[in-house]
């Protein structure tokens, strides 16, 4: 019989342990399904996991890696500084959308004037519009009470509807001949998030998220405000009883993650996606919730988790047009990740006991 | 007085890192209270979950009424007539006395001759309750007296009481002890387990002592001092806390007119509280438990905040102040709830030093921690209050109770506090550590800091107070002199009135 036995304390081992067991039982179960569909199972694996990174046109997937990349993990450092303190926005995508108009708005006044502010005005702008549409829910919640997991959801779709109309209305492209979506800002010199080595997939927005992952690190494990985050979460009657302000860190840990999901989205609009049409978003601010678990809401780990996220995209896109894997089967497959993630976490605070059978 | 009713013999029991029972063996006759003595982690709580069924033995057996008896569950314990009053009562506030005593029975009867037996049984037993009362407004005795009831309608045979006085008015405990003996007449037996030896001395025939899990002795607890059968618990002798004569101070704490409304529905409400606390001075809080300690303690730490001029700390009103700036100020505070409220369960020693102790102890520059000096800080905690700890790495909840309560206590002292207000400062400490709390309380008494010490242990307010006053419903009894105060005017002050005249036959 197998029996869980309660550790003393988490351990730290298994802590990093568990997040590369996930992904081996992933890959094993994975290669179990897409046995069943019928395709050989060792090169469906390869095809997800090592085409893109070393096979024969790696040269193309390797900067998709990062332009897939930053977004998820710029959006799940914010995130997971909110989760970890028990505040829970899941409404990045929302944000995300947002940050790109207000990001993209800013880049489309200036048209076309040249300038270098432009582009940092921009930046300013996306962060602004991401902070903004978290401070709704945050708002709510402290005047009202409200629950900030269905308020900053709901504004997910509100977002939506609102980029929806600027693709189609204000935003539109004059010159588009009628045609939804905004003017290029791959063709607007000071407006474009352009590569900055070309070929790298190295953008603006790659640096952000590096900033991002340095950022929390020191902040959660240097800072009084990141200790009180953690704090938050794991106590929250200790956190009242050490002085720490509700309120305040529900106004921080929102308005961070909104801004971060705001810079993610201009980045997204003003480089790799160009412009603002009615199918911009295409998930990201869901995922990071993803990323941000599967990487213990550690920044370190966020930034592994992001890339490991990414190379699932690109690799089971590349999966489905090669070997005709449904995208079903994919997604499938990246759900699994998250949830054999979730069933090994027991492992940090349990250990698995063979128990002998009990003595009378 | 027959022969043995339960024999336990040899009853081994191991959780992964402690032997909580290591071959325990002794024997209860028939008609006889028998003492359970133990400091807390001693292995007596392991031990009746034993006999009651919640917890199997590793190895050992008992036999009751000459028969092999080994229950799986607690029912089973229950029919072969074992039942037990737990220290925390498991009773539903929003419902009444007879429904409560209902849920518990395999076959309820009507509630009308339920309340009819209840009412048999209170009035043989001299436990007044009303059947139809709602537990939500009854005091800790009253609860504890639904719980005996529950028992007392299945007849049992052994009846097993963790800790029962331990939320009673001492008048109270006098009605629990009558009703004890009246079972004890008619040959029931009694397992009754508690650290309280004055009681033990006045209540049992016989008592059984464990240390570390093993049985290390039993004596007539009648023809034993209290300091002996102290001494056998603790293993080693140790000294009682001595107080220096000290002259007090000016005011340094003073509280006027405080009243806040209850957070929650059936927590309490603070009803015009007011004392002062002069410095050098120890003020003593009794009071049963949930008469408002929590939330006295809540309103002096700044988690509760009140009108600005209702606390005084040294003439200025902060009454408004948050934690931080309370504890900038000098008056810090150690709640009674060490997990999760006092110290964070999963973060280290270290982690939970920071907690209060960031701004005080300059452990952090512009925000940034200066976890260096957090650690040598936690080690100073450490080394002097005697924390049995792998390391100041360990995270608060690998600790034991006592451990972490001496952490606790250690973090807010060493930070010189000049008011200190503690809440069950030495609650689940076995003895000789809790000696040594209560002196470093005098101590900083005697260096000019003023102590509030809230404890429903009435022997520890008396050793260390200079005053004493009393919770009651949110209210503060009058406030006197520690000195010579008798137990009839401490239970008077506590409020132990209601329901206290013992029903007749």
């Amino acid at each position: 019989m197998l029996r869980l036995e309660k550790r003393p304390q988490p351990s730290q081992v298994w802590t990093y342990l568990t997040p590369l067991l996930a992904v081996v039982i992933t890959m094993i179960m994975g290669a179990a399904l897409f046995a069943a569909l019928g395709k050989d199972p060792v090169a469906a694996i390869t095809t997800i996991f090592w085409e893109p990174l070393f096979g024969e046109f790696a040269f193309y997937y390797r900067p998709q890696l990062l332009i897939k990349g930053a977004p998820l993990v710029l959006i799940a450092i914010g995130l997971s500084l909110g989760f970890r303190a028990g505040i829970w926005n899941i409404g990045a995508e929302g944000q995300y959308i947002i940050g790109a108009l207000t990001g993209a708005g800013v880049g489309l006044a200036f048209y076309p004037m040249e300038s270098w502010v432009i582009f940092p005005l921009m930046v300013l702008a996306g962060a602004f519009g991401g902070w903004i549409w978290a401070m709704i829910p945050a708002v709510l919640k402290l005047r009202f009470g409200t629950n900030e997991i269905l308020v900053s959801l709901m504004l997910v779709y509100v977002a939506e509807k609102l980029l929806a109309a600027m693709a189609l209305g204000l935003m539109k492209n004059p010159e588009g001949m009628g045609f939804p979506g905004s003017r290029n800002l791959r063709q607007y010199d000071s407006a474009h998030n352009a590569e900055l080595i070309t070929g790298s997939g190295m953008h603006w927005g790659v640096v952000a998220a590096m900033i991002a992952v340095i950022f929390a690190y020191i902040l959660l494990n240097r800072h009084i405000l990141g200790y009180h985050i953690r704090l938050t979460g794991q106590a929250p009657r200790a956190a009242r009883f050490a002085g720490v302000r509700p309120a305040r860190l529900v106004l921080f840990c929102l308005g961070t993650s909104g801004a971060l999901a705001g810079l993610a989205g201009m980045f997204e609009v003003a480089g790799p996606a160009g412009q603002v049409s009615i199918d911009f978003n295409v998930g990201y601010g869901f995922t990071a919730i993803i990323v941000a678990f599967l990487g213990r809401l550690h920044p370190v780990g966020i930034l592994l988790a992001g890339l490991l996220m990414a190379l699932t995209y690109i690799g089971g896109e590349l999966a489905q047009s090669n070997l005709g894997l449904p995208a079903a089967a994919i997604q499938l497959f990246q759900g699994m990740l998250l949830f054999f993630l979730l069933a090994v976490d027991v492992l940090t605070n349990y250990r698995i006991r063979l128990s002998r059978p009990e003595v009378a | 007085m027959t022969g043995d009713l339960l024999s336990v013999v040899g009853l081994t029991k191991a959780y992964p890192g402690v032997v909580a029972n290591d071959a325990v063996s002794f024997a209860i006759r028939e008609g006889e209270v028998h003492a359970l003595l133990g400091e807390n982690g001693a292995g007596k709580s392991t031990l009746v979950k034993m006999i009651y069924g919640l917890v199997t033995p590793d190895s050992g057996s008992m036999t009751l009424h000459g028969a092999p008896y080994a229950p799986a569950e607690p029912r089973a314990a229950r029919s072969a007539g074992v039942a037990m009053v737990f220290q925390h009562f498991s009773l539903f506030d929003a419902m009444s006395v007879a429904e409560n005593v209902a849920l518990g029975m395999e076959e309820p009867p009507a509630l009308r001759d339920l309340a009819t037996r209840i009412r048999d049984v209170s009035e043989t037993y001299g436990l007044p309750l009303d059947p139809f009362r709602t537990v939500g407004g009854l005091s800790a005795g009253e609860r504890q007296r639904v719980e005996i009831i529950r028992c007392l309608l299945q007849d049992p045979k052994l009846l097993i009481m963790d800790e029962p006085t331990s939320v009673l008015t001492p008048q109270e405990v006098d009605i629990l002890f009558t009703t004890l003996r009246k079972l004890t007449a008619e040959g029931v037996a009694i397992l009754y387990i508690s650290h309280k030896l004055e009681e033990i001395r006045a209540l049992c025939d016989h008592a059984t002592i464990l240390r570390l899990g093993k049985t290390v002795g039993t004596c007539i607890p009648r023809e034993t001092s209290a300091r002996a059968m102290a001494e056998m618990m603790v293993g080693s002798a140790f000294a009682a806390p001595a107080r220096a004569d000290r002259d007090l101070g000016p005011v340094a704490i003073e509280v006027a007119g405080l009243s806040l409304t209850s957070p929650g529905q059936f927590g309490t409400a603070l009803k015009d509280i007011s004392f002062a606390v002069k410095e050098g001075e120890v003020l003593g809080i009794g009071g049963v438990a949930g008469n408002g300690q929590d939330e006295l303690l809540a309103a002096l730490s700044g988690e509760a905040l009140a009108v600005p001029d209702a606390i005084r700390l040294k003439g200025a009103g902060i009454g408004r102040l948050g934690p931080s700036e309370r504890r900038a100020r000098g008056l810090l505070t150690a709640p009674e709830e060490r997990l999760g409220h006092a110290a964070a369960p999963d973060m280290s020693l270290i982690e939970n030093t920071v907690l209060t102790a960031a701004a005080r102890e300059n452990l952090m520059r512009n925000g940034f921690l200066k976890w260096g000096a957090a650690e040598a800080f936690t080690r100073k905690i450490i080394a002097a209050f005697d924390v049995r700890t792998p390391g100041p790495g360990t995270a608060a909840r690998a600790l034991s109770g006592g451990n972490l309560q001496k952490f606790v206590i250690g973090r807010e002292v060493l930070q010189r506090p000049e008011v200190l207000v503690v809440n069950q400062p030495t609650w689940g400490v076995d003895a000789a550590a809790a000696a040594a709390i209560r002196q470093a309380l005098l101590d900083l008494a005697a260096n000019g800091a003023a102590v509030i010490c809230i404890s429903q242990d009435l022997d520890e307010l008396m050793e260390i107070s200079d005053r004493f006053c009393a919770l009651n419903e949110g209210r503060l009894s009058d406030i006197k002199p520690a000195e010579g105060l008798s137990v009839e005017e401490i239970g008077l002050m506590m409020g132990g009135s209601h329901g206290m005249e013992v029903a007749h036959v």
